[in-house]
């Protein structure tokens, strides 16, 4: 079928709440009107609302109610509406969902998955727009998770809520309806934590994720050189072997990413190619971020994210060295 | 840190603080249980508590059909009467202006609080100059404390300029709900060490009621003794779930019990009711006694102009709230009072209408903005490698304008 990335995220939750009764979805706003970018559209209608639960205005009872869900035996999917209001749910997935089996020692363990809308660009209110991968890339045990194709988005949220631990499920929101393709109908999984080559090329490798692969995709076109393009997929745990055969045999590397440049995953991906490819670099590893500044409200927040032109000059620098 | 005494260093800064909360301490209300509590009867039966074992009443003044006794009337000089009318009428029709132009594509995301003119204009008429004032959807409030039409329009374009006009006028919209709850109970604590007369108020919804955040800002404004107003507006909608599914809790007045924090309920479609409640509550403040108060109202249109109620409410019960028009219930007030002879009501709208017109002309004049101004108030001094980032894309805009393919500045929203 062909469908976009939130026809996507709705595709893969009704099938996987029709193939196991354990899967549970809920979150503000998600039943009776769907969610705000419909991506629960009439799950309520299918399932019922034993299953499909609209909760009161808690993100720190969504996500840690999630958990002991999880720990219960259930696969709890939540949603918080914007990432900008996951941070007092934080506590929940640092001080327990991340930590559940290895707290009890394997006794217990939390099979659960937190989605939620990221990133700028789409008009929206203060808070609306952030994307701070980097922080929850942080936390051990916590699987980081952001797709940027539609199929991809299916596969890798159907094996998210199949994993036995938790995921963050980070949706590019600007990506949302912005292209279809293609999708897998049915039982349809991607693996978590592989990268996927999206071109081969053998002198520049440049490495995104999310709402960053168009630009960057299409930043490489018409390039003079051929650039492979590395789409992260899972954030954390990294596939950082993907990462490093590639800029071996390239000798040039650009990390792009939306979120702010200190503490991004740009650094720990700069850090991994400095312990296993060093001596193979041609040139300095680039980086292209956003910057270290609250995303501006919306009359200026399309400065804040990367752009073509922008990964283009960081590729060009690359390859002139 | 965990401590049972106050017998800890601290910066002389604090050390005002440690004096009133050992004052606090000193002066508990003698309504205060003794510790451990004595159980009153020995035997029987487990009893509960219920909350319907308690009794909430709601403040109302003038019914829905105009009947008021005269006596309960706030003495308010007619001039103020019609203040009220006024600021109701600017608020309904800044409103459906706001929402015309975002379907214009002349805005971005907006949040109507049309239906709500009386709980916002009742309560905010009571505030002085001075009171801090944190607000959500009821962000009309404050054009009664001199925030122009044209700043409000800036701010729903997405342009930071905005919102210094508001913090000079001592308030500030939060967008993630319940968040600015710990700021209201924050600043009122810096009120209570300065001894300042003066409150801190916060608006917030029923939604905002099931935030920790929101919990934790009433239990500390309770154990502190803080000069703050907790004023919720139940306008029946977090954006799609009824208040009703919200709660178990059949008001939200009794929330406030559970700290301690005496409590209103009052009808917020009733603009007397609502500003004689927090006038009176106000007075309470002052003394460091935290009130709070629930006024209940209705959201007439969508959460956001993103937002399609049809999908979770039936015309049937936004009808019922449309007749329940707090605007009229007012207007029936002052004509049975002789009030109504001094306002011309084409008139109040003619002149809301064009002082808009003249806030979205200078607001048209709003003129792009550099990229420094994104990176100006991040801290007091711009760090070396904030400049450094700045520098570099100034750099970037020099050698590559085809970057301006991608960048849309949007003063006009």
């Amino acid at each position: 079928m062909q469908a976009n990335i939130v026809e996507a995220v709705n595709d893969a939750l009704h099938t996987e709440m029709a193939a196991d009764e354990r899967v549970l979805v809920f979150g503000e706003d998600v039943a009776k009107s769907g969610g705000v970018f419909r991506a629960t559209d009439e799950l309520l209608d299918a399932f019922g609302s034993d299953r499909v639960v609209d909760t009161p205005l808690s993100e720190i009872a969504i996500v840690g109610g999630a958990t002991g869900l999880a720990m219960y035996g259930y696969r709890p999917v939540a949603e918080i509406q914007f990432s900008g209001f996951l941070p007092p749910a934080f506590d929940q997935l640092v001080t327990n969902a991340s930590r559940i089996r290895w707290r009890t020692r394997g006794e217990l363990s939390a099979s659960m998955v937190v989605r939620m809308p990221y990133g700028a660009g789409v008009r929206a209110l203060e808070h609306h727009s952030e994307s701070l991968e980097g922080s929850y890339a942080h936390v051990p045990g916590l699987r980081v998770v952001a797709p940027s194709t539609p199929a991809d988005t299916k596969g890798l949220l159907t094996s998210a809520i199949r994993d036995p631990d938790p995921v963050l499920f980070m949706e590019p929101k600007r990506l949302y309806r912005s292209f279809r393709e293609d999708v897998p109908e049915g039982d349809y999984t991607v693996p978590l934590d592989e990268a996927v080559v999206r071109t081969e090329g053998s002198d520049v490798t440049v490495i995104a994720w999310g709402a960053m692969m168009p630009p960057t995709l299409e930043a490489t076109e018409n390039l003079d050189a051929d650039a492979e393009v590395i789409d992260l997929r899972t954030i954390s745990p990294m596939d950082t072997e993907t990462v490093v055969e590639s800029v071996q045999k390239t000798g040039r590397a650009v990390v792009v990413h939306e979120g702010p440049r200190s503490g991004g995953v740009g650094s720990d991906i700069v850090a991994c190619i400095n312990d296993e490819a060093l001596m193979y670099l041609e040139a300095p590893v680039e980086r292209v971020t956003g910057f270290d500044t609250p995303v501006p409200l919306l009359s200026m927040e399309d400065y804040y994210f990367p752009h073509p032109p922008q990964i283009r000059a960081s590729i060009e620098r690359a390859l002139s060295v | 840190m965990c401590t049972d005494s106050l017998d800890f260093d601290l910066p002389s800064v604090l050390l005002v603080a440690k004096d009133n909360v050992q004052r606090r301490m000193a002066n508990k209300r003698s309504t205060d249980p003794p510790i451990p509590p004595e159980p009153a009867e020995y035997g029987g039966e487990v009893k509960y508590l219920s909350q319907s074992n308690v009794d909430v009443p709601t403040h109302q003044l003038v019914t829905p059909d105009g009947t008021y006794e005269k006596d309960a009337i706030p003495a308010l000089d007619p001039e103020s009467f019609r203040d009220l009318y006024r600021w109701m009428v600017t608020s309904r029709v800044f409103n459906r202006r706001m929402v015309q132009m975002q379907r214009r594509g002349e805005l971005g995301t907006f949040g109507s609080n049309r239906g709500q003119e009386a709980s916002i204009v009742g309560s905010a008429y009571t505030l002085q100059p001075d009171d801090w004032m944190f607000l959500g959807r009821a962000w009309t409030a404050m054009f009664i404390r001199g925030v122009s039409m044209t700043d409000m329009i800036l701010f729903w374009r997405g342009l930071e300029a905005a919102q210094r006009s508001f913090a000079e006028h001592n308030s500030q919209i939060a967008i993630s709900i319940g968040s600015h709850l710990p700021l209201a109970t924050g600043t009122a604590w810096g009120i209570d060490i300065e001894g300042e007369d003066t409150v801190s108020m916060a608006y917030f919804g029923d939604g905002a009621t099931s935030t920790g955040g929101t919990h934790e800002a009433l239990n500390l404004a309770g154990a502190l003794e803080l000069p703050v107003l907790f004023f919720c507006q139940n306008n029946q909608y977090a954006i799609s779930m009824p208040f009703s599914k919200q709660t178990k809790a059949t008001t939200i007045a009794q929330k406030a019990l559970a700290y301690g924090i005496d409590a209103i309920r009052v009808d917020g479609q009733d603009v007397l009711a609502v500003y004689d409640a927090v006038a009176n509550a106000r007075e309470h403040v002052r003394r460091g006694e935290p009130v709070f108060v629930e006024s209940v109202t209705y959201r007439l249109d969508a959460h956001t102009t993103s937002d399609d109620p049809t999908r979770y409410r039936d015309e049937e019960e936004e009808a019922a709230w449309e007749e329940n028009d707090p605007i009229e219930r007012y207007q029936s007030f002052l004509e049975a009072e002789d009030l109504w002879s001094g306002i011309d009501h084409d008139a109040v709208v003619a002149e809301a209408e064009d002082e808009f017109d003249a806030a979205l002309r200078t607001a048209n004049e709003f003129e792009e903005r550099s990229i420094d101004d994104v990176f100006r108030y991040v801290y007091e001094k711009l760090p070396p490698e904030l400049q450094r980032q700045l520098a570099e894309y100034k750099a970037l805009l020099e050698e590559r304008p085809e970057m301006y393919d991608y960048i849309e500045q949007r003063p006009k929203g």
